[in-house]
């Protein structure tokens, strides 16, 4: 009943969203066609908008765009001419999932044991080397962390292939190199978790029961204090699954990470929409599992 | 936090107000330390322009030159003074990561725990607002942003006011774009936290005993949120830090000649190739990002604990 609920609940947003996306970057000064044929003959330029109906009034411009919508059809892409906006992005986004998937999975591997480590050691000297380790981890960016990678394990050691996307083996680096950061963001998230609940009621009963001191952690300090880093999975594996700029660029991987800034530097609007309503249902989607997820280990939650 | 006192105590604790508060923070040796070196560091940036043995954007002769005596930080690929331009650098971060942790602050708290404690229809639409913003992907509203608004605003700007302000025009966008991004991840955080806090027996024991919504808020439940919302903040800082850096090497944040941490990582990031590595260029602003983020998390440490006296529930 909930579940079906909150699915109804989508609905209007994602109206809201695919309402705001369009208009937005529509209303923007520029336009698709400006940097190229320059300069055009008007007649040329007024063609072009014709065949892909940017003449029209703006909202009867998006009626078009839902009624594509409602068939699955997300228009043609302004700027890859003779490819259509799903094309791109079926291509695209499977490459793009599979490897943020790994990055996820590094994320939590590497993140959530050295969070562990970290609130248990709480103000020793272990803890601050793990939190060292892990505000490294978010502080050193995507495109140095990459190239470093590159260089050393793969340009002089030769252990994984330098870019492309075609093994497993060539999946090693852009996941490591992707991952790094939410894998320190996940760590201190769960050390300030677990941290804050160390002393609550329950904590106090279960140890007063004569639970040793890692069954405590591990069954009712953990179970809590994991939530915060449940709340930022929704919006880390959405980043995450709609790929990055960054390691896409570097790797040469064909994903639909590049997309997202190129298709908004270069205005192509119905990509830009498209990518923008692929990523809000994955999001969306991800958030009302978050929040099962919450309920279901936070019994004190409850959302009727 | 082996020293949280029992509840009574806590209690007096909080009756002493922020000076207990303080006293509480100054007596962890550790957090004031890095609180100490922080304000100094701050101090540092902002009086470097009145000290600083190199013009940042002077150029020399010796490029790529090592660390050594004349330039402590070594030089970059202009011969310009890395440590020089790494002060100037840190400045412009702090700026950002301020400018966006404000905004997540005011707008993120205030808006998650209303959210969270209302519930039902307002909770609902307030959180549904924060979902269609959420949805669109963040680079894509703010390079849109960026790249739209600044030539129209600039002109708007040099015709209004003067040429030198519409020179700061992409600061502006760059806080603004930065600022509307970070605050929605604070509000749903804080709602979480509410939404767990208002079934607890001491929110129903004080309005049972009469309090109004706003007194059970500010006393029952913003205290409880303060110590995620301050960690929180001590990684939005980094996280606006780096979207910042990100931008500067799409080209889209801070314009050379100026400078960011960030922007500085990416040009060492730039000169990165197989025959040799400049690795002072990466290694002094990465070092210098990592240090601050490291005390900033520090300090919230102990502010956290510091503020919460008390047990939870």
């Amino acid at each position: 009943m909930y579940l079906v609920r909150r699915l109804m609940g989508m609905l209007p947003v994602m109206l809201g969203i695919s309402f705001l996306a369009f208009m937005l970057v529509r209303l923007a000064p520029g336009g698709p066609f400006d940097h190229e044929r320059r300069p055009a003959s008007p007649e040329i330029e007024r063609r072009i908008r014709e065949k892909y109906h940017l003449d029209e009034p703006l909202l009867t411009q998006y009626g078009r765009y839902l009624s594509g919508l409602i068939r699955g059809d997300l228009g043609p892409s302004l700027k890859y001419r003779n490819h259509s906006v799903s094309d791109i992005v079926i291509q695209g986004l499977p490459v793009s999932m599979t490897l943020g998937l790994c990055a996820f999975v590094f994320a939590l591997g590497v993140g959530l044991p050295s969070g562990f480590y970290s609130a248990a050691k709480q103000g020793g000297f272990g803890d601050y080397a793990s939190s060292l380790i892990a505000l490294s981890g978010v502080c050193v960016p995507a495109f140095v962390v990459g190239p470093l990678l590159v260089m050393e394990f793969a340009v002089r050691k030769k252990m994984f292939p330098v870019a492309l996307f075609e093994s497993p083996m060539h999946l090693v680096l852009p996941t490591v190199t992707l991952g790094l950061y939410f894998s320190g963001r996940v760590s201190r998230l769960l050390r300030e978790g677990m941290i804050a609940v160390r002393n609550a009621e329950f904590v106090m009963a279960a140890r007063a029961k004569g639970l040793s001191d890692i069954s405590v952690l591990f069954r009712h300090v953990f179970r809590i204090g994991v939530l915060p880093v449940v709340s930022y999975s929704g919006p880390m594996l959405a980043d995450l699954l709609t790929g990055s700029f960054v390691v896409e660029n570097l790797f040469q991987i064909p994903g639909i990470g590049v997309f997202m800034v190129n298709s908004s530097l270069s205005r192509d609007y119905t990509m830009i929409v498209g990518l923008v309503l692929v990523y809000a249902v994955l999001l969306l989607v991800l958030n009302l599992l978050v929040d099962v997820a919450y309920r279901w280990l936070d019994p004190r939650v409850s959302y009727e | 936090m082996s020293e949280t006192q029992p509840a009574s105590e806590g209690m007096a604790g909080r009756e002493t107000g922020m000076s207990g508060v303080f006293k509480r923070f100054a007596s962890r040796r550790l957090a004031a330390t890095s609180a100490g070196l922080l304000a100094l560091f701050v101090w540092l940036v902002i009086l470097w322009p009145w000290i600083e043995p190199h013009h940042p954007y002077a150029l020399g002769d010796a490029q790529f030159a090592p660390p050594g005596g004349r330039h402590w930080g070594g030089t970059d690929v202009h011969g310009r003074d890395l440590l020089t331009r790494m002060m100037h650098g840190a400045s412009m971060s702090l700026m950002v990561g301020a400018a966006g942790a404000l905004v997540s602050l005011v707008i993120g708290v205030s808006w998650g725990a209303v959210a969270g404690y209302s519930g039902g229809r307002v909770d609902a639409l307030m959180m549904r607002g924060v979902d269609v913003l959420y949805s669109l992907p963040s680079i894509i509203f703010v390079v849109v942003l960026i790249t739209t608004l600044e030539s129209a605003l600039k002109q708007w700007f040099s015709k209004a006011f003067s040429t030198e302000f519409a020179a700061s025009t992409r600061f502006l966008l760059l806080f603004f774009g930065l600022g509307s991004v970070s605050w929605l991840t604070m509000a749903r955080i804080v709602r979480g936290q509410v939404l767990s806090l208002k079934n607890r027996s001491f929110v129903a024991a004080s309005r049972v005993l009469g309090a109004s919504h706003l007194h059970i808020l500010r006393h029952h439940i913003l205290p409880n949120v303060w110590g995620i919302v301050i960690v929180y903040l001590t990684l939005t800082v980094p996280s606006v830090v780096l979207y910042e850096s990100f931008l500067s090497f799409l080209g889209l944040g801070v314009q050379p000649p100026q400078a960011s941490l960030g922007s500085l990582i990416a040009e060492g990031a730039s000169q990165i190739n197989s025959v040799r590595i400049y690795w002072w260029l990466i290694a002094f602003p990465s070092a210098m990002l990592a240090s601050i983020l490291l005390a900033l998390s520090v300090v919230g440490d102990g502010l956290r604990e510091s503020l919460e006296v008390r047990n939870r529930e």
